[in-house]
C-alpha cells in the first residue's frame, strides 16, 4: 500500500465538485481511499482520520487544495492523479473563451443588468458576499447554511431597507419568474404566490398545485429561521407585501414550522392586509390563531395546496385523508399486511426532505403514539443514534450528521440504499416509508437507485418468511427532467405503493403497519 | 420599494458565487448567468478577514 498527499496552494473548488471528484477517484482501479478537499480545519480532521494528514497539510490554509490518495501501488496513484487533474480542469459552466470574473464587481461589469446573486460559499464567508450583493442593489438567494442569526438579521434588514429580496440563509429553493433556483420542480406559471420557510414544504405544495392544474406566480424561499423571535419574520412579511402588490398573484400560501407567537401575529396581520385569499400552514401548530385573523389554516402540505386551489375556484376548502375511497385503501392495507409476521409492526420512514419528515411525525403521533426521530416532536423521542432506528422511526437523512463530507441524500443515494437494506433486516420492520424528491438539483434517476436495494431487502426478508411493504410519495411533476410518471411507473413495477402526497403515504403506512386496526381513528379525522 | 429593484416579472439575470452546478441548471432554463471564480478571501484566515472587514467599514 502506498500514499501520496499533494497540496496545491491557492486553488479553490466548491465542496460539491470536490465530493464528486473524490467519489470518481475512489473508483479508479487500485485506489483504496481518496480525499480531494480544501484544507479547512474540518477536512484536516477528516484526513487525520484517514491517516493521510502530513505536515504540509497541517500548515495549509482553507484556500489551498489537498489531494490525498492511498492505493495499492505507485502506478495506480499516477493514474488517479491524472484523473484528478482532468476533473479539476473541467469546469461545468465555463465555455471556451468565456471570461470568468474573480469578483462580484467584475461580474457586474460582465452582466450589467444582473438582478440576482446566488450564493453557496461556505457559511463563514457567506454574509460577507451577501452584504456586498445587497449593497450593490442586487437580490440574493443564499443557499449557504451556518450563517449566524445576528448576520441573518443584519442581511434581512439591509434587504428590506433597500427594497430587495434576501432569500435565506439556508434557502434550498425558490421559483422566481418561473425559473427554479436551487433544488426545485418545474411547475406551470400561474397565479398562486408562495412564501416558505421550508424547502421541501415549498416543493410539495408547488407540485400539488401544478397537479391540480393551477400554477405558481412566484415562490419565495426565506430560510428556516425567518419566523424565529430574533429574525421576526422580516422576509416573510416582505414577501407577503410583494405578493400583495404583484398583479399576477391572486392568492397567497405561507409555509413554516410554528413561529414565535409575536412573530406569528405580525405575519398573520400582514397576510390579512394583503386583501388576497391566504392559506397558512404552520406545520404542527394550532389553527385558532390563524383563523382569528380571518386567514385559512391547513394542517398538511397537501391540504394547503388543495385549499388554495379551492379558493381560486370560489369553493370552500376541504380536507383530504385519501384521494381513493375508504374501502379501496383498507383493502390495499389488508393485502399489504396479510403476510406480516406477528413481530412486524413498525414504520421506518427514511426521508431526504426535512419538512416531509416533520409532517410524517405530526400525522403519525396522534395515530401511533411515540415516533422516534433525529428531529423529533419532543426531545424525549430523540434517537440516541440517528443511524439506528427504534420502534416507529422517521429519520431526516438530509440533516447534518448524514451530510458532513458527502452530498445531500437527494443527490447521493448511498446512505439511504444501505439504510433500506438494514431496516429490512430488522424482523420488526413492517413498512419502509420513503420520499422521492425529483427536479432540479436532485439525482437524475432516483427510482433506478432505490429499486435494487428494495429488491434486495425484500428477497432477504422473504428468505426469513417475512414480507416487507414499501410506501412512497414522489415530490415532482411531469415537467421535471426525471418525469414524475416515469419514476412512479418504475417504482410501482418494483412493488412500491406510490401515493399522491406525503400525507397520504404516511397515513397508508400507518394503516398497513397496524394491519388496518387504526382505520376508524384515521377516517374519524374526516368527520 | 423602487421598481427597478423588483425582480418580479422581469428577465432574471444571475451572478453565481459558489457551487458550480447551479449555473448549469439556470442555463438549462434559458437564464443568463455568470459565475464568479470565488476563493476564500484573506486566504481563508478568518481573523484577517475580520480585520479586512473593519478596514472596509
Amino acid at each position: 500500500m502506498t500514499k501520496r498527499v499533494i497540496v496545491k496552494t491557492d486553488t479553490y473548488r466548491d465542496s460539491v465538485i470536490l465530493m464528486r471528484i473524490s467519489n470518481s477517484i475512489t473508483e479508479v482501479e487500485g485506489v483504496q481511499q481518496a480525499a480531494i478537499v480544501m484544507a479547512t480545519a474540518l477536512n484536516k480532521d477528516l484526513l487525520e482520520n484517514l491517516d493521510l494528514l502530513i505536515e504540509d497539510v497541517v500548515e495549509a490554509t482553507p484556500s489551498d487544495l489537498v489531494i490525498a490518495i492511498e492505493a495499492k501501488d505507485e502506478a495506480s496513484i499516477e493514474v488517479a492523479l491524472l484523473e484528478v487533474d482532468r476533473l479539476l480542469t473541467t469546469r461545468e459552466t465555463s465555455e471556451e473563451g468565456e471570461v470568468i470574473p474573480k469578483t462580484l464587481s467584475s461580474a457586474i461589469r460582465e452582466l450589467p443588468n444582473a438582478n440576482l446573486v446566488m450564493i453557496s460559499v461556505p457559511g463563514e464567508y457567506a454574509s460577507r458576499e451577501a452584504t456586498k450583493a445587497l449593497r450593490r442593489g442586487l437580490n440574493v438567494f443564499l443557499f449557504s447554511s451556518n450563517v449566524s442569526i445576528e448576520d441573518e438579521v443584519k442581511l434581512k434588514q439591509l434587504a428590506v431597507e433597500n427594497g430587495l429580496l434576501m432569500m435565506g440563509p439556508d434557502c434550498g429553493t425558490a421559483i422566481i419568474n418561473n425559473v427554479v433556483l436551487g433544488f426545485g420542480n418545474s411547475v406551470r406559471k400561474g397565479t398562486i404566490g408562495i412564501v416558505s420557510a421550508a424547502g421541501t414544504g415549498l416543493q410539495q405544495v408547488s407540485t400539488i398545485i401544478h397537479d391540480e392544474d393551477f400554477g405558481i406566480s412566484q415562490a419565495i424561499g426565506i430560510g428556516g429561521n425567518d419566523l424565529s423571535k430574533d429574525v421576526g419574520g422580516l422576509m416573510m412579511i416582505e414577501g407577503i407585501k410583494r405578493l400583495a402588490e404583484d398583479s399576477a398573484t391572486e392568492a397567497i400560501v405561507l409555509i413554516s414550522k410554528p413561529p414565535d407567537k409575536e412573530v406569528s401575529n405580525r405575519v398573520l396581520e400582514a397576510a390579512k392586509r394583503s386583501n388576497k385569499p391566504v392559506v397558512v400552514i404552520f406545520l404542527g401548530g394550532t389553527s385558532e390563531e390563524i383563523e382569528r385573523h380571518s386567514v385559512v389554516s391547513a394542517a398538511t402540505l397537501e391540504d394547503t395546496s388543495k385549499a388554495v386551489c379551492a379558493l381560486m375556484k370560489g369553493k370552500q376548502p376541504t380536507r383530504t385523508i385519501f384521494t381513493a375511497e375508504r374501502n379501496e385503501v383498507v383493502a390495499l392495507a389488508d393485502s399489504e399486511s396479510k403476510e406480516f409476521t406477528s413481530d412486524q409492526q413498525f414504520i421506518r420512514g427514511l426521508y431526504t426532505g426535512g419538512t416531509l419528515c416533520s409532517e410524517a411525525l405530526v400525522i403519525l403521533s396522534p395515530l401511533l403514539g411515540t415516533i422516534y426521530s433525529n428531529s423529533p416532536l419532543k426531545q424525549e423521542y430523540n434517537l440516541e443514534n440517528s443511524s439506528m432506528s427504534k420502534d416507529h422511526t422517521c429519520v431526516d437523512m438530509g440533516s447534518e450528521e448524514f451530510t458532513v463530507g458527502r452530498p445531500h441524500p437527494m443527490i447521493d443515494y448511498t446512505l439511504r440504499k444501505q439504510r433500506i437494506i438494514r431496516e429490512g433486516e430488522d424482523p420488526k420492520t413492517a413498512v419502509i416509508l420513503l420520499d422521492v424528491v425529483i427536479g432540479y438539483g436532485s439525482h437524475d434517476n432516483p427510482a433506478g437507485e432505490l429499486i435494487p436495494p428494495i429488491k434486495e431487502a425484500r428477497d432477504a426478508a422473504k428468505k426469513e418468511g417475512r414480507r416487507l411493504s414499501f410506501v412512497a410519495n414522489i415530490v415532482g411533476t411531469d415537467l421535471d427532467h426525471q418525469n414524475l410518471r416515469k419514476q412512479q411507473k418504475q417504482l410501482e413495477e418494483a412493488g412500491v405503493i406510490v401515493m399522491p402526497s406525503n400525507a397520504q403515504a404516511v397515513r397508508l403506512a400507518a394503516l398497513i403497519a397496524t394491519k388496518g386496526t387504526i382505520a376508524d381513528l384515521l377516517f374519524e379525522e374526516d368527520t | 420599494m423602487t421598481d427597478d429593484k423588483n425582480i418580479f416579472n422581469k428577465e432574471l439575470k444571475v451572478i453565481n458565487i459558489g457551487i458550480d452546478t447551479f449555473p448549469k441548471d439556470l442555463k438549462a432554463q434559458g437564464v443568463d448567468v455568470i459565475s464568479v471564480d470565488w476563493r476564500p478571501p484573506a486566504g481563508g484566515d478568518l481573523d484577517m478577514l475580520k480585520l479586512l472587514e473593519k478596514l472596509e467599514g
